[in-house]
């Protein structure tokens, strides 16, 4: 398979990719190395991994990152409730201590989490790593051992091998340095907001039968957005919420009906010092440009 | 496609290109080492290598690691493979003498070739300061004019200092505990079950849970990013803020430091050096203009722009240290702290003239950023700095 033929199945699930993202995309498949997006908040990281999945008709595993995550949420976690009922009853039963033991530290006891649940799937599923540098820096560390190997040492039962390497993608929006050497390990991409035309594609590809004329207004005017000084730039994700509110009110011209423009700027300002810095006369400004 | 740099017939092949390739990004800064060279040159069997555009992306999903190697890629990769069809007549360059402060590259090669070719020069007559001293008599003439603006910082700080100031460093950052880890660790009494030890530990008397096991929440330490002010009407404290800053880098390692003056300078990676003096040597190379005038507004602007969104988050302590009188306006320092305040991290002022008696912040500058401070305190000498130690518990 080529990276056209990838780009070409992206799209097909309706998710336009730029050839820079498909061919690190392509490559992280065929060296079986993971993949590290990064770039701002809303511009498709997290998609990327969901599409992928579809794409190739397998599982997607997600671990979503905070600060604080552990190994009992991440990798595994042994069924306490389980192992105490078990030990009390085999104290009935009279079983020994030995038996007991490896009965309750055996694979029925434990509980898979996404890691680790990632590694044992018959068919290599995509794992998503989201937002990986919200997670601290020993959660990393974790996460390096599986990436190099694709095992998982439990001091209890062994090590657990992978049956297939899943496909692993990490997404990142930059708010804090990841180490060295989690980098090294991942090819990388840095995903940026699209040009007019990759957006327009993304527009016509997720909002079908949205008007050619409205379609490109509607892009303009969002390309121009970005351009102002904001707190928080609108990503695609906004984009399409602004198409569709702009299409489920029935405006034709963003030009046409300033008031109904501004209503539907809550859908791409999202804070309350952009709403104020984006007046009126602002957006009518940005509109008329765009047309 | 007569833009692609063409090749000296002797050179031994496509292998030795992408390794001058390799060894052409690690002289611009990258941390690349063999495995990458190898990841570089299976990718372009996945691609179609003979299409300069699909060469490249392949490379870049390879060579690259954040965002700032991505956006300098594209023209490194030209000055290399686009060489206006220029003939390049060595495609790996010779070992050159290892550059001192050189650390940008690490894998293998620290472990080797700078080892093996290093060891003459750090016994080299000039003490390995070589970067250091040339800003000394080497260059008297050059240096008479700027004198006024450049000041040998070494000549502030002496070694004692800087050790004092490590053990009072040391023991701010002590001080500075954060008490919020999500993370729970197991202890001898905590609030909550360890549930793993506690049913490991009660195998051993038939399942009866006696000896519980607990967890707590673990102290974690702050990270301190000190900002010093190295402006003329500074220049009097100088001495014990800079010591203080040395002292800081060394004593803990997740610290960051700042010089600003009109500009901001970085000066974490200069100050880790392993030799003290050195390290100041190498930080009053980076702070050109020290002695000059203020903009504490637009270096606090540029530091909450670029650096702190990386280095700054909700468990950082900023630290600035300044007299607050600022040549740019009030509104800037207004805005530049409401920034930076948004990204969660607690500031304290150390201002050395809070410590004489009737001042009041007046100063246009000082009066805007007051608002935004978590404290405010004098700091004088190393004293001054150690007696913060009891406020900062109860940050």
């Amino acid at each position: 398979m080529t990276w056209n033929e990838l780009q070409t199945d992206l799209a097909a699930q309706n998710y336009v990719a730029p050839d820079d993202l498909a061919v690190a995309l392509h490559l992280a498949l065929s060296l079986e190395r993971p993949l590290l997006l990064e770039g701002a908040a809303g511009v498709g990281k997290t998609e990327v991994a969901r599409v992928l999945a579809a794409a190739r008709d397998t599982k997607l595993i997600r671990l979503q990152c905070y600060e604080g995550l552990d190994a009992a949420q991440a990798i595994y976690e042994w069924n306490y409730q389980r192992q105490l009922l078990a030990i009390r009853a085999a104290s009935e039963a009279g079983e020994t201590g030995k038996a007991v033991e490896d009965r309750i530290f055996s694979r029925d006891y434990l509980l898979e989490r996404p890691l680790l649940a990632a590694i044992t799937q018959s068919k290599p599923p995509v794992l998503l790593i989201d937002e990986i540098d919200r997670a601290d820096e020993e959660f990393e560390a974790f996460l390096l051992e599986i990436l190099a190997d694709y095992q998982i040492t439990i001091p209890e039962l062994g090590t657990i091998s992978a049956t297939t390497k899943p496909i692993v993608i990490l997404t990142s929006n930059g708010t804090r340095d990841l180490s060295d050497a989690l980098r090294r390990r991942c090819l990388f991409a840095y995903v940026d907001y699209p040009d007019r035309e990759t957006e327009l594609a993304i527009l016509n590809a997720r909002c079908a039968g949205i008007e050619s004329t409205l379609a490109a207004q509607i892009i303009g005017f969002v390309q121009n957005l970005r351009k102002e000084e904001l707190e928080k730039v609108p990503g695609i994700a906004e984009t399409l919420d602004f198409a569709a509110a702009i299409m489920g009110l029935g405006i034709a011209d963003l030009t046409a009906d300033p008031a109904a423009l501004q209503a539907t700027l809550t859908t791409l300002l999202k804070t309350q010092s952009d709403r104020a810095h984006i007046t009126t006369e602002v957006a009518q400004r940005i509109a008329g440009k765009a047309a | 496609m007569t833009r692609v740099t063409r090749f000296a017939g002797r050179d031994p092949g496509a292998t030795a290109r992408m390794a001058g390739f390799l060894s052409h990004l690690r002289e611009n800064g990258w941390r690349l080492g063999v495995q990458e060279t190898d990841a570089a040159l299976t990718s372009l069997t996945f691609v179609e290598a003979a299409k300069p555009e699909e060469a490249r992306r392949a490379l870049k999903a390879v060579c690259t690691g954040c965002k700032d190697e991505a956006l300098r890629f594209d023209a490194l990769f030209d000055s290399y493979w686009m060489d206006a069809g220029r003939v390049r007549q060595k495609v790996i360059p010779k070992l050159s003498a290892p550059q001192i402060g050189d650390d940008s590259v690490h894998s293998s090669r620290d472990a080797m070739g700078q080892d093996g070719s290093g060891a003459g020069q750090s016994t080299a007559p000039d003490g390995g300061q070589g970067e250091a001293e040339s800003d000394g008599e080497g260059k008297l003439i050059a240096t008479e004019v700027r004198n006024l603006s450049r000041r040998d910082l070494r000549d502030l700080v002496r070694p004692e200092e800087i050790a004092e100031a490590e053990q009072v460093a040391r023991r701010l950052g002590q001080a500075l505990r954060d008490r919020r880890s999500r993370r729970r660790i197991a202890a001898r009494s905590g609030d909550r079950l360890h549930f793993r030890k506690t049913i490991r530990k009660s195998l051993a008397t038939g399942g009866e849970p006696i000896r519980l096991v607990q967890k707590k929440r673990p102290d974690r330490s702050r990270k301190i990013v000190a900002l010093c002010d190295v402006s003329g009407s500074m220049s009097v404290y100088a001495q014990v803020f800079l010591a203080f800053l040395a002292g800081l880098m060394r004593g803990d390692p997740t610290a960051d430091a700042y010089l600003f003056h009109t500009r901001l300078v970085r000066i974490t990676e200069a100050l880790r050096d392993k030799d003290a003096m050195r390290a100041i040597g190498r930080m009053s190379l980076m702070a050109d203009g020290f002695g000059g005038g203020s903009k504490i507004g637009e270096s606090l602007e540029r530091f909450a722009d670029t650096y702190a969104k990386r280095f700054v988050d909700g468990r950082s302590v900023v630290m600035i240290l300044s007299d607050g009188y600022d040549t740019s306006s009030p509104e800037t320092l207004d805005k530049a702290m409401a920034k930076l305040r948004k990204r969660g991290c607690r500031i304290i002022w150390l201002n050395p003239l809070k410590g004489w008696r009737d001042y009041a912040p007046v100063a246009a500058g000082m009066a805007a950023a007051l608002p935004h401070l978590d404290r405010f305190a004098a700091a004088n000498t190393l004293d001054d700095l150690a007696a913060l130690e009891k406020e900062l518990v109860t940050l």
